[in-house]
């Protein structure tokens, strides 16, 4: 059996980068590692409508989880409740508890804007401000935050996050032109270096292809393998093959006849899409539905 | 079938498409006149005005103080400058409170007191501007000021352009997409450094030209005026002091039975229109400079 899933972990990682040093599931010596982010009994409403109901999640340190599901199955709710963006679209609440580190995210003390400086977030559509130009917009974070730089620590803070980003080779020659005026994939990679200048522990990702072509998916799939090793990601999409390439964990969420999302099956990736546990998760897998 | 259906669908296809052309060129025709009528009145108001207004044009004009009938020469400088000074002091009250209620609105509208709000500036804005005049004429002229006063005809401006600014830029607000304002919020950013460095920026253009068109619209304003500014044939920059404004000098020279002052009258809509025609282009000139 864990022949089987070795073999199946070779093959999910491209080139053979790296299929070893993350060692297929071996009950017995499960590498320990920090909880970076916990759900617990997690349930989101818009208005009087259920969205998610109780989820139970939690999300290592320097791993890629992938939440994955149908459309409506509340996978993005979800995301948004774990920097608190989901209450601020009016009329939505949610119960149930988030950790994050020692942070009690939905504590009445805890201030939503703290835990969105902890947490970055990238959306499905790429959204660098478009009055800014690239310089202005890997800025904005920190500026908005009110940190005080001098101008050159503020050139080394854009040039080091468009590096992470992968993006410093291509706009390094236009930082001062409008951050609108890039292709798609680099105004995605640009909100990405954005999320990351103000170095938040967790990088939460809502469906960060879907407006993407096959090749700038590519490079950002590429790009979320290498930023796991310094930040941990949250990411959501309805791509099943996305979720087997870029991550380490897989929740798979489903709504059920009353609408409300639940997760369904959670475990490392590769074990999920190998051999599911429940019946829902291996019909959606298999392309039986969703 | 595949041997006649060409045939005979062919002619059929050449009706439809005939039909469709012929919708379409009328409807185009139709919105051509439409577009022609509106461009021709207007050109035929300002061709008029300036036909009529030129022949008053003289340096004199700009410069001089009106003189008593009978004089010749003399100018519209104190109502020019007194609408300059009205435009700028209303402006300055209205313009913040406009775009501060517009965000009140666009910005917390999940809050309870946003849809009033909004209900008092539309029962503001359908207000006759006289009765503007009237109400600030009881409360500050014969209230608080005692006089006719330069300040009560500018608080008058104010209260008919808070609600054109307030509702401009409202709609220009909500044309700011969402993704920006979550983008914002995401990067740990307090919602009013939100309103203020991301939503106010990239609606600029819009706000600016929701300022202009309030206060080309309250500079022709005359009604408010003649109750609370009252109208200084003298130059004054004193705000408790009556002062002149073009629309009244307009009136007041319209009025009078003399030919002079009727092409004076005339001379003072002409520069009029120009001025708020100029501030208009300035305006909108700085806000694309700024925008690149």
């Amino acid at each position: 059996m864990s022949v089987t899933m070795q073999e199946t972990a070779a093959r999910e990682m491209p080139n053979g980068a790296e299929p070893m040093s993350q060692p297929a599931a071996d009950p017995a010596a499960p590498a320990p590692r920090a909880i970076a982010l916990r759900t617990e009994k997690l349930s989101a409403y818009y208005g009087g409508a259920q969205a998610v109901g109780d989820v139970d999640l939690t999300f290592e340190v320097g791993a890629v989880t992938a939440i994955i599901g149908p459309s409506g199955c509340g996978k993005s709710t979800l995301l948004r409740c774990l920097n608190r963006m989901h209450e601020t679209t009016p009329g939505a609440r949610a119960t149930g508890r988030v950790r994050l580190g020692d942070v009690d995210v939905y504590a009445p003390a805890t201030d939503p804007v703290e835990v969105r400086s902890m947490v970055g977030m990238v959306f499905q559509k790429p959204n660098p401000f478009p009055m800014m130009s690239v310089y202005d917009n890997v800025a904005a974070g920190p500026r908005l935050r009110g940190w005080k730089m001098s101008r050159r620590e503020m050139d080394d803070l854009v040039e080091r996050n468009l590096r992470r980003a992968a993006l410093w080779d291509e706009v390094k020659d236009k930082l001062h032109r409008s951050g609108a005026a890039l292709s798609g994939g680099q105004q995605q990679r640009l909100c990405i270096a954005r999320a990351l200048a103000t170095d938040p522990s967790v990088l939460l990702m809502d469906e960060p292809c879907s407006a993407l072509d096959p090749i700038a998916t590519y490079k950002i799939e590429e790009l979320v393998r290498e930023l796991s090793h310094e930040v941990t990601i949250v990411i959501v999409t309805h791509n099943m093959q996305q979720a087997s390439r870029v991550s380490e964990r897989t929740a798979f969420m489903l709504a059920a006849d009353d609408g409300v999302g639940r997760l369904v099956e959670f475990g490392k990736t590769d074990d999920l899409f190998t051999l599911p546990r429940d019946p829902r998760t291996e019909a959606y897998i298999t392309g039986r539905f969703g | 079938m595949t041997a006649i259906a060409p045939t005979s669908a062919i002619p059929l296809r050449h009706r439809v498409v005939a039909r469709r052309r012929f919708a379409q060129g009328a409807v185009v025709s139709l919105l051509l006149v439409a577009t022609l009528l509106g461009v021709a009145l207007l050109v035929t108001i300002l061709s008029y005005v300036i036909f009529q207004g030129l022949p008053a044009i003289n340096l004199a004009f700009f410069t001089e103080r009106p003189r008593p009938f009978g004089e010749a020469g003399g100018g519209i400088a104190p109502s020019l400058i007194g609408t300059l000074l009205l435009a700028a002091v209303s402006g300055a009250i209205a313009i913040p409170v406009g775009i501060a209620a517009a965000i009140f609105v666009v910005e917390y509208r999940s809050g309870r007191f946003a849809a009033p709000v909004r209900f008092a500036a539309e029962l503001i804005a359908g207000l006759p501007s006289i009765v503007i005049g009237v109400f600030v004429w009881a409360f500050l002229v014969r209230g608080l000021v005692g006089h006719y006063a330069a300040v009560a005809g500018a608080v008058a401006l104010a209260v008919i352009m808070v609600p054109i600014v307030a509702r401009t830029v409202e709609e220009v607000l909500k044309l700011v997409p969402n993704s920006l304002r979550e983008a914002a919020l995401a990067l740990g950013a307090p919602r009013w450094k939100v309103i203020l460095s991301i939503v106010l920026p990239t609606a600029r253009a819009g706000v600016l030209t929701a300022a202009i068109l309030a206060v080309a619209r309250s500079a022709g304003e005359t009604a408010p005026l003649l109750l609370t500014a009252l109208g200084n044939d003298f130059f004054s920059t004193d705000l408790l002091r009556p002062i002149g404004a073009l629309p009244l000098q307009i009136y007041r020279y319209a009025v009078s039975p003399y030919d002079d002052w009727h092409v004076k009258a005339w001379g003072a809509s002409l520069v009029l229109v120009v001025v708020i025609g100029a501030v208009g282009l300035l305006l909108r000139f700085v806000a694309r400079q700024r925008v690149r």
